[in-house]
């Protein structure tokens, strides 16, 4: 053990900022990180013990004692609650014999719930030992749980029946489907990798590149909506000899996936976006952040990289251009939603835990390890290719004034054909919702943009998808009128905000549990009409987080009650202001019933 | 030397050298923001919110914003007092904070404000979290109950070598501030009796050691915490 560790730690060049990765290979190694393994780790980089804690105990996926040779986490997103989670998760705790929490007394097996894996058009799905299992029945479920206990590998339940394209790729082979519903012009058009960087290395310089990527008024494809163009320029004349190109792939805004299927499918696009964000900003290195739900994608996403560098589109003298140098590694994260935020994806990059820095100064100017530092989501790099490649003009043609081009979209939940779809800016709510196959007489409300964006009923289905009216980080999650929405949805985002909080912020770290117990009493039909009052009152208090987390984590309540006052009012109509209905007498004299009844 | 420069806060015109943490250049012009994570000569962190304000309608922490030439602040709107009211509030909500019984009574900050902003109960619901008290190390005890998580130990003790003793664990709700059985074994009692004063509730105390002062007789028992600042 001793033996791993050391091994490890000597890989990365005893090297305190990469912990991260640190933890992650010992972790793959020895299953889990005791407090034995966190002592060597202090005593070999010479950094306190508690600082190890600090940032192993803040990514859900380390673990401090064994979770079971085969760790199963399975989805607790909406998505999969709608599709049937509830059976699939009975299925595995009555076959393994054991509730989720828990591992097998044998330490065979461990059941876990996660925060959405990025599977949202092939829910329920599951990761076990970092590899996605998607469309799950109870039938699977348990036959999964009998492989296990007949000692078969990861590699045998999976089976071969791989996802098309490059999920069945040797590298990857992997279960998962891209569902491509659509091929916009941008994205998902025909690509030759190395053409736009032969572009730049003929005609372009740096400048010529920034003054393009202005032209076309890019957006940033985060959610945020930064211009590209600008957020380079500002990194290019920042101070440092130093600088760096990060890759946003850490998905986590439950129903979102369409970064998934452009990693899986484009990977080279992705990369040479990077490469030339570095040509445009002086930066010669570049990290891809990915999310620990993708690793099963990184032997695949490391092959990928060393062909490129094979064919010169990597490394030094990138092109054949002298002093054209770039080069990228991959970071994978330990599962924590708040480190899509950029500069706590900066923080986990470091090795600490993924908490959200104070601004100024911004990544651009101070980023990764104090460095001037761009942060890119993974379709903007996409975008900004194609930009270079076919021209600000063309791609100005597409869209609409505000929002240029196209958008990647991920369309989830109670519809005929979930998947991805490559639209043009400008479409309204009811024309994805057509696309999708969903009838619009069946729909209760639509959540765009995710838990932090909003939840919309039938009246704005006419809003159109740009910046300009409904800005949108790319997901629709399609509720039915069966679906119970406080229950099904609200609670379940409410509780993902409580779970993803960093904790720093005190509105953000209160208020989500706060919020999570007033809906909870609200569902249990405890709620009273002050409750729905003080819910959309005390939202004011998060503006004043630090982050976008905290600042929109109670989105989902608002923008429900906000468009479904009536199922809120409705459910709070029996219950009387004048007294606490959430008092039980039953509950209340339990424990003197027990002491009276045993004498 | 240093430039000076000219801000507003709440109308009032005030001087202070140019790129001085705002809540010090206020106090300097005699005008008290509200802080509690915030601790003189320690980085600021901006985690407790408390000192929000709003610099050109725009709310930021005062704490880690910089004044500059012409900058408009406004720190006592209705909206920001109430803000801050309820920050505290939900502290008294999230943790175990019984005044009566705590050791820090009086010189306590968080129970300073309470009394500034005349709270008697809490607007929101009480956690009653089942916390620990860890009383292992040989001359600290850590009150679980009473940390509200501001960062001032962590980012302002150092041992002898300038490693850190106090460090974050887990994140959310179970956010908690752990003690380094190493780098904590030997610490001074001056080092020790430096981070139960960095504290600004009672979460932590030195063993076997009393505060000098009674029970009534202590900073906030009489005066107002900011009055100092605010009746120059």
């Amino acid at each position: 053990m001793g033996n791993t560790i050391n091994a490890v730690i000597k890989k990365y060049n005893g090297d305190e900022t990469r912990l991260m990765d640190i933890l992650l290979d010992i972790q793959t190694e020895l299953g889990y990180i005791s407090d034995w393994t966190i002592e060597q780790i202090s005593k070999a980089l010479d950094i306190p013990a508690v600082e190890i804690i600090q940032t192993l105990s803040f990514y859900h996926f380390f673990h401090r004692e064994p979770k079971g040779k085969y760790t199963i986490y399975l989805n607790d997103s909406v998505v999969s609650n709608f599709n049937g989670k509830d059976e699939v998760k009975k299925a595995f705790e009555e076959e393994a014999g054991i509730k989720f929490g828990q591992v097998t007394p044998d330490g065979l097996i461990g059941l876990f719930e996660t925060s959405c894996i990025g599977m949202s058009d092939q829910e329920p799905a599951a990761l076990i030992n970092e590899q996605p299992f998607p469309s799950l029945t109870p039938e699977k479920a348990k036959k999964i749980i009998r492989m296990m206990k007949d000692g078969k590998s990861i590699e045998d339940i999976k089976g071969n029946k791989y996802g098309e394209g490059n999920n069945s790729h040797y590298l990857m082979r992997s279960l998962v489907n891209n569902n491509i519903q659509e091929r916009g012009p941008v994205i998902f058009s025909d690509y030759t990798p190395g053409e736009a960087i032969k572009k730049i290395v003929k005609e372009l310089s740096s400048t010529d590149i920034i003054e393009e990527i202005k032209k076309s008024y890019l957006r940033g494809r985060g959610g945020a909506g930064f211009p590209t163009g600008l957020k380079w320029e500002i990194a290019r004349k920042a101070q440092g000899d130093i600088k760096y190109i990060f890759c946003n792939a850490d998905e986590g805004e439950p129903g979102t996936f369409k970064d998934r299927v452009i990693l899986t499918e484009l990977p080279k696009l992705v990369f040479e976006g990077m490469v030339i964000a570095g040509y445009a900003v002086g930066a010669k290195y570049g990290i891809l952040y990915l999310r620990n739900e993708y690793r099963y994608m990184r032997d695949y996403l490391e092959h990928v990289l060393q062909e490129m560098r094979d064919d010169g589109l990597l490394g030094k003298f990138i092109g054949g251009k002298k002093g054209f140098d770039f080069d990228i590694r991959i970071q994978c994260g330990a599962g924590a939603y708040v480190c899509g935020e950029e500069s706590a994806l900066i923080e986990s990059a470091e090795g600490k835990r993924g908490e959200p820095r104070d601004r100024p100064p911004f990544p651009v100017e101070s980023g990764y390890l104090n460095k001037p530092t761009v942060v890119n989501n993974v379709e903007t790099f996409c975008t900004a290719v194609k930009i270079i490649l076919y021209g600000s003009e063309w791609y100005n043609r597409m869209g609409t004034k505000e929002s240029r081009g196209t958008k990647v979209l991920s369309v989830s939940g109670d519809c005929e054909r979930p998947g991805i779809y490559e639209v043009e800016w400008g479409f309204s709510v009811n024309d994805i919702l057509r696309k999708a196959g969903a009838k619009t007489h069946e729909i209760l409300a639509v959540q765009v943009g995710g838990p932090s964006g909003s939840c919309i009923s039938e009246k704005e289905f006419g809003r159109v998808l740009a910046y300009e009216d409904l800005a949108t980080g790319g997901s629709l999650i399609i509720i039915g009128k069966k679906r119970n929405l406080i229950k099904d949805v609200v609670l379940n985002f409410q509780h993902f905000f409580m779970e993803e909080s960093c904790g720093s912020c005190v509105p953000c770290r209160v208020l989500t549990v706060v919020y999570k117990k007033i809906i909870e009493k609200i569902v249990r039909g405890e709620g009273k009409s002050s409750d729905i009052e003080n819910l959309q009152k005390w939202s004011v208090y998060m503006k004043n987080n630090r982050c976008g987390l905290g600042q929109t984590a109670t989105n989902p309540t608002i923008t429900a009650i906000k468009n479904f006052k009536y199922l809120f009012d409705e459910s709070v109509k029996n219950n009387s202001e004048s007294f606490n209905t959430s008092f039980n007498e039953d509950e209340a004299v339990k424990e003197y019933i027990e002491i009276f009844n045993k004498k | 030397m240093s430039t000076f420069v000219k801000f507003i806060i709440d109308g009032k015109i005030c001087l202070s050298e140019e790129g001085k943490q705002l809540i010090e250049a206020a106090k300097e012009n005699d005008i008290y923001i509200p802080t509690l994570c915030n601790y003189p000569g320690i980085p600021p962190k901006g985690s407790c919110r408390i000192c929000t304000v709003l610099i050109n309608n725009r709310p930021a922490t005062a704490c880690t914003t910089k004044v500059t030439e012409n900058m408009d602040i406004k720190t006592s709107t209705p909206e920001l007092e109430d803000f801050r009211k309820a920050v505290i509030e939900l502290l008294f909500s999230e943790g175990n904070h019984f005044c009566p019984s705590c050791e820090r009574s009086g010189n306590c900050e968080l129970q300073a404000l309470a009394y500034k902003y005349r709270i008697a109960v809490s607007r929101f619901p009480y956690f009653f979290p089942e916390r620990t008290i860890e009383s292992w190390h040989p001359k600290l005890i850590k009150d679980h109950n009473r940390c509200i998580l501001c960062k001032r130990c962590i980012r302002g003790i150092k041992n002898n070598e300038g490693k850190t003793i106090f460090a974050y664990g887990r994140r959310g709700q179970y956010l908690e501030i752990n003690i380094d059985p190493e780098t904590s074994k030997n610490i001074s009692d001056e080092l020790a009796e430096q981070a139960m004063n960095i504290c600004p509730v009672g979460a932590i105390l030195v063993k076997e050691k009393g505060f000098i002062t009674p029970i009534g007789k202590r900073k906030y028992d009489y005066n107002i915490i900011g009055s100092e600042i605010e009746n120059q």
